[in-house]
């Protein structure tokens, strides 16, 4: 695992993708932050977490959308799957390293709090708390945006594609108001990454919505090594 | 060593690969021979675990593919069809990466730097593999087969794309490691499978139409009762001559090849061998032979008549009278 992990992380760098990730993360963040927090000269960031949310459903397709569709396009899948080392093993590799490069973005909006604290005070551990909540955010779209690309063999399928997986998880939660079925409209409410993700900008940590995340990343992620699986079977 | 059972890949209603059955042993170089889409890359990605076989077993120095995967991949070096490289990473970032990929533990510059030598791409260690030639960018691939001395080896259509020299350096180089090696190679180049491999497989359509060593393979149709001999000397005479030679059925003309020169047909009858007589009887009239050799049939003959399913008296007696024909139309010139 450690060797895909580190190409990987590195293939983010000599492409333009990783620059491009991070470059747009970082002007977006920055933008949210001036809006929301100094504008107002508050020191509450929680405005910045929520409109995070939003930039993610277009900047985590960018970092998924080569991760498995490039290899397939390339033939470097006869490589990897072929090396002695297992599916899951390969999937993860790339799920890291693509969390490797997300960090590097969510560990911006820490620098934020640091430069609001010499203003005011700030409540760390709200901070903390959304940080996770972003984190666990993104890893559970970049599981979702891997899925998508393990599909096609095309980068703009798959990032189009995960895109609108990623909004309709979204709107799932808008979707559950309008459904006159009761139970459907519950599950489609519990399911809603929205109304999960956000307490954490509340300054809410509820663990089930930590372990909802986990879960969502985890499935996602099974799902790929089926889909790789299963194309050995095709 | 590689043992394949039974093996059937099926999509859909088609057989891609049916019932296939073959082992090679270890220090072999088997040929894979066939067509386009005869079923050679599938059958090879299934026996590097790339693809799962519908039904049958697939053993890689006992380890079936199946059921212990990694093990057996271990054991594996692989050059698909088409090299999977990235483009993206120098040649040394690349083998590096594989290195690790593989788990390998010989110890790593100088295990690469002997790679590397081996097959001939030290002085483009440093440059992108999107920046090489066809010729270098299968070579590294090679490479990347070779990372973790595997003891297997399965290269399918290794030269393709090179040029004739590297075509022949590529080939020296897989007789060498097949000395210490199994190696399973594919190609529909016949010549190719006959320089190189010990042994060769003839597969169509998804089944296997031979399996020998070339030697046997062209024995089988070799017919050393009919020669093309070419022969210094007046071309009526030299017919006359020949023809006294007992056991000699038939005596053709074919073409005159240089000044004063002909090519001669000659068949005997079958079981005999002619050759010291016509060479004795030719010098006691002072002509010369110039040139002499059995008309076996080619490895071309072998395989098209394989893959064509016929059998192998209809083949020849129809190979006999196109050749006939050919000898009539040539004379009546």
């Amino acid at each position: 695992m450690s060797a895909i992990l580190k190409r990987e992380t590195r293939a983010y760098f000599d492409s333009l993708i990783g620059y491009i990730f991070l470059t747009a993360f970082f002007a977006g963040s920055g933008i949210l932050f001036s809006v929301s927090s100094l504008q107002y000269g508050s020191t509450d960031m929680s405005g910045m977490y929520s409109g995070l949310f939003f930039m993610l459903l277009v900047l985590i397709p960018i970092l998924t959308m080569r991760t498995l569709s490039e290899e397939k396009r390339q033939k470097t899948d006869q490589l990897l799957l072929t090396a002695p080392i297992s599916l899951p093993a390969l999937v993860m590799g790339k799920f890291f390293a693509a969390m490797i490069i997300y960090s590097i973005g969510v560990a911006m909006t820490l620098v934020y709090a640091i430069v609001v604290s010499f203003f005011g005070a700030v409540s760390w551990l709200t901070v903390l708390g959304n940080v996770v909540g972003l984190l666990l955010l993104g890893a559970a779209y970049i599981a979702v945006g891997m899925l998508i690309s393990s599909l096609t063999e095309n980068q703009v399928i798959a990032a189009i594609g995960g895109f609108a997986c990623m909004v309709a998880l979204y709107l799932i939660g808008s979707i559950a108001s309008i459904i006159p079925v009761q139970w459907i409209s519950r599950i489609f409410s519990e399911l809603s990454f929205s109304a999960r993700y956000s307490p954490f900008t509340y300054g809410v940590f509820d663990f089930s919505n930590v372990l909802f995340f986990i879960s969502a990343a985890v499935i996602f992620l099974f799902l790929t090594v089926r889909v790789l699986e299963r194309r050995r079977w095709s | 060593m590689i043992e394949v059972k039974h093996l059937v890949k099926s999509y859909g209603d088609k057989h891609a690969v049916a019932d296939i059955s073959f082992k090679a042993n270890d220090g072999e170089i088997l040929g894979f021979l066939g067509p386009n889409g005869a079923g050679k890359s599938t059958t090879m990605n299934i026996l590097t675990g790339y693809l799962s076989s519908t039904s049958g077993e697939a053993y890689i120095n006992g380890h079936d593919i199946l059921e212990d995967p990694i093990a057996a991949k271990k054991e594996i070096g692989y050059l698909p069809e088409f090299p999977p490289l990235y483009l993206d990473m120098t040649v040394k970032e690349y083998l590096y990466f594989v290195y690790e990929l593989r788990g390998c533990r010989l110890p790593r510059n100088t295990h690469l730097k002997e790679i590397c030598e081996l097959v001939k791409i030290d002085n483009v260690y440093d440059r992108r593999i999107g920046n090489l030639s066809k010729g270098y960018r299968q070579r590294v691939g090679l490479a990347q087969a070779l990372v973790g001395n595997p003891n297997v080896l399965i290269l399918d259509e290794p030269t393709v794309g090179l040029d004739p020299k590297q075509i022949i350096e590529i080939r020296t180089l897989i007789k060498k490691l097949g000395k210490n090696h199994t190696v399973i190679l594919s190609s529909h180049i016949l010549s190719e499978v006959q320089a190189v491999c010990d042994r060769i497989v003839v597969i169509n359509q998804g089944k296997i139409v031979a399996d020998d060593t070339a030697d046997n393979l062209s024995r089988e149709l070799t017919a050393d009762h009919k020669l093309i001999a070419r022969i210094d000397g007046p071309k009526d005479e030299v017919i006359k001559v020949v023809q006294t030679i007992p056991g000699v059925v038939s005596v053709v003309a074919d073409l005159q090849r240089e000044r004063g020169v002909w090519e001669y047909n000659i068949e005997a009858v079958e079981g005999t061998d002619i050759r010291r007589e016509l060479n004795r009887r030719l010098m006691a009239r002072n002509w010369y032979i110039l040139g002499l050799r059995s008309s076996e049939l080619s490895l071309e003959d072998i395989f098209l008549k394989l893959t064509m399913g016929e059998s192998v008296t209809e083949f020849l007696a129809g190979k006999a009278d196109d050749l006939a024909e050919n000898y009539e139309e040539a004379e009546n010139k």
